[in-house]
């Protein structure tokens, strides 16, 4: 299945079924990568249709402190790029699920940007989401990642005015990924209000599924944002878990995939 | 990498540069998360509309003279240049400025600018704690509310910059991560400058970060510059040999070296931190050690590993403590227009304490870096070759680390 099929038919088949796409996010090796493989099987099979998985960056300015948290535990236990690739290659000899990273452009930079996403798409992964990389910006990344099939998830935010989300989703594939926000990613108590009107407007600039993440941390939170948006995108309510146990790997997996199902749970 | 390497090639007309997106040559840019793109562009369109205004500069410049101290003197170092026995050493006195360094002629730029787009709240970032305290006082001046994000490291050797900010009002947070210097803080303020955008201007500290930041901080502080070339022609008749600055992000460093780009005659110098060793994690010199990335905001030279994790650095000046160099030094360096040497820690406290004795002045741990070079080269020149060292800073803050570092302990 090629990539952005994989994507394409995960959100078809969660409409199909009459709800929004759970998407997961977990930092790749955290807390080190026979974990990170065992996590990610694990909220597969908790029902999640996606997997975003960030690389872990030393400098993660668009993180809150669970993030930040996460990509050290996982650069303490030796990640890099090539642990990465073995993570993803590892995780799809058991799932078709689609698989999309998260990174900070300077560590696609450093590899060469054709090399590493042809990496990335060697190993399975369906697509790359660059945080500090915009469109203006990412002319080769566009390039090297189309030749080779590979998405291009782009953020909107409140803050990108409608002509320039016109320009994002002509540069964009996959999906959009709408920061809910303006902040750095992490749980929060409280959602914003004009939502389902803000991913309408997204909506006449495109017919790519429209994601929203950052701060959905609650089943009610979850069914709310899975009625107006075509995928929920949950990060630090499920890192947080990881956290709790990182001391302990053999504990996440039940921990992790009951709250996994416990925030799944709000979209059936 | 050494400036041996780079061919001189076309430079483009400096006042050509950046381009629109930021980008000198295939340096800069604008590399930040989405929800920042578009009050950049805010930013930069109220910065160009300020610039054209006369309004705006005339209180630019009423506030540079009145409230700032300019212009500052050139003043010749001639007990220094005696004790060396080379050329002329004169030296720009940026740490006679109100709050003690360069930093301030930003800081009121922006903050300027901030009340202009009528932003309530200011943050920044500060290594040393100059930039901290010239925002604070500008903050205080013009009743903004006021935050400085300061790594832990950093607030415990420049503790008196610490004090200083919250005596003026500034809530100064410490940053816990990572190295706990100014890299940290500058993480921290983009991250409360993402969540707080619609009613904070971020004032950038240094010529570094995502577009308008390195145009706009090279243009506030080129009035270092514009003034030296004329007090130096007014002083000797010619134009400097070689011009000398510090370079941690680069801004007194651009702003010094800025009216001299298009004289092919004026070497240009800037001096970086060569910390204990070159050797990762042990410096902070890019031009030594650092491979092109993206940090921060833009692209340029950066300190990293094999992975494109940043290093960490290390300085005896906090100022000079960071992993990436702006932008636009990148360009010259490339382009071969200005070169860079780096002085190490034992080198820049010698200096320190050599313009204490042969001068009776007291330099930042910054600034003695560029003066560490001078003290290389002035020896080897004929007496009739003119050095100009920008004196970006003064070193009271530094006291008591210097003591320290040198094997004494001041009592607090």
């Amino acid at each position: 299945m090629s990539s952005t099929d994989r994507i394409a038919t995960a959100f078809a088949t969660a409409r199909q079924q009459g709800h929004a796409a759970f998407i997961a996010y977990i930092c790749g090796g955290d807390p080190n990568l026979d974990a990170s493989v065992q996590i990610a099987e694990t909220l597969f099979s908790s029902g999640v249709d996606l997997l975003e998985i960030g690389v872990p960056f030393s400098d993660p300015l668009a993180d809150g402190p669970t993030n930040q948290l996460a990509a050290q535990r996982a650069l303490a236990a030796g990640m890099d790029h090539e642990k990465i690739f073995t993570l993803v290659r590892r995780i799809r000899e058991k799932s078709d699920r689609p698989i999309v990273l998260y990174a900070y452009y300077n560590l696609i930079f450093s590899q060469g940007i054709a090399h590493y996403l042809q990496c990335c798409k060697d190993a399975g992964v369906d697509g790359i989401l660059t945080l500090d990389c915009p469109p203006e910006e990412a002319g080769e990344l566009l390039a090297a990642s189309r030749a080779i099939g590979l998405a291009n998830i782009f953020i909107v935010a409140p803050t990108t005015p409608p002509e320039r989300v016109e320009r994002i989703a002509r540069d964009a594939s996959g999906f959009i990924y709408y920061v809910s926000r303006e902040g750095v990613t992490g749980e929060r108590s409280d959602l914003v209000a004009n939502l389902a009107e803000s991913v309408a407007a997204i909506k006449q600039h495109t017919h790519l599924p429209v994601a929203v993440g950052f701060g959905i941390s609650t089943p009610e939170q979850v069914t709310a944002v899975g009625k107006v948006a075509d995928g929920v995108i949950v990060g630090s309510a499920l890192v947080n878990v990881i956290a709790a146990h990182a001391e302990h790997p053999e504990e996440i997996s039940a921990a992790l995939g009951e709250k996994a199902r416990h925030l799944i749970g709000g979209l059936r | 990498m050494s400036a041996e390497t780079c061919k001189k090639e076309t430079v483009a007309p400096r006042f050509l540069l950046p381009d629109a997106g930021g980008h000198f040559g295939e340096f800069g840019g604008i590399y930040v998360p989405e929800t920042l793109m578009t009050p950049l562009a805010e930013l930069t369109a109220a910065y160009e509309t300020a610039r054209r205004d006369p309004a705006f500069q005339q209180e630019l410049a009423f506030l540079l003279k009145q409230y700032v101290g300019r212009p500052t003197i050139l003043y010749f170092a001639e007990g220094l240049t005696r004790h060396l026995g080379g050329a002329k050493i004169y030296l720009k006195r940026e740490d006679l400025l109100h709050t003690g360094a360069h930093k301030i002629n930003n800081a009121l730029g922006q903050a300027l600018l901030a009340k202009r787009m009528g932003k309530k709240r200011v943050i920044a970032e500060t290594g040393a704690g100059q930039h901290g305290v010239a925002t604070a006082a500008i903050c205080a001046k013009f009743g903004l509310e006021c935050v400085i994000y300061m790594g832990a490291t950093d607030m415990a050797r420049q503790a008196l910059n610490v004090y200083r900010m919250r005596l003026m009002g500034a809530e100064v947070r410490a940053v816990t991560a990572g190295q706990q210097t100014l890299k940290e803080a500058v993480n921290e303020a983009m991250r409360d400058w993402v969540t707080n955008v619609r009613t904070t201007h971020y004032i950038l500290g240094t010529a570094y970060g995502a577009h308008p930041f390195p145009m706009m901080v090279r243009d506030f502080q080129r009035v270092i510059s514009k003034e030296s070339r004329e007090q130096m022609l007014a002083a000797e008749g010619k134009l400097p040999d070689q011009v000398i600055a510090c370079v941690g992000g680069g801004s007194n460093a651009i702003g010094s070296f800025f009216e001299y780009l298009d004289d092919p005659a004026v070497a240009l110098t800037g001096v970086e931190a060569g910390g204990r060793a070159i050797a990762p994690g042990e410096h902070a010199a890019r031009f030594a050690g650092g491979k092109l990335g993206v940090l921060q905001g833009c692209l340029t030279y950066i300190l990293q590993n094999y992975d494109g994790q940043i290093e960490g650095t290390h300085s005896v000046s906090a100022g000079l403590d960071y992993a990436a160099v702006g932008p636009e030094h990148a360009y010259y360096w490339k382009k071969g227009r200005i070169q860079f040497a780096h002085a190490n820690d034992t080198e820049a406290l010698a200096a320190f304490q050599l313009l204490c004795r042969t001068e009776g002045i007291l330099p930042a741990l910054e600034s003695s870096h560029a003066l560490a070079h001078a003290v290389k080269v002035a020896p080897t020149l004929a007496q009739e070759k003119v050095l100009l060292v920008n004196l970006s800073g003064r070193g009271d803050k530094d006291v008591w680390h210097a003591a320290k570092v040198m094997g004494e302990e001041l009592a607090v």
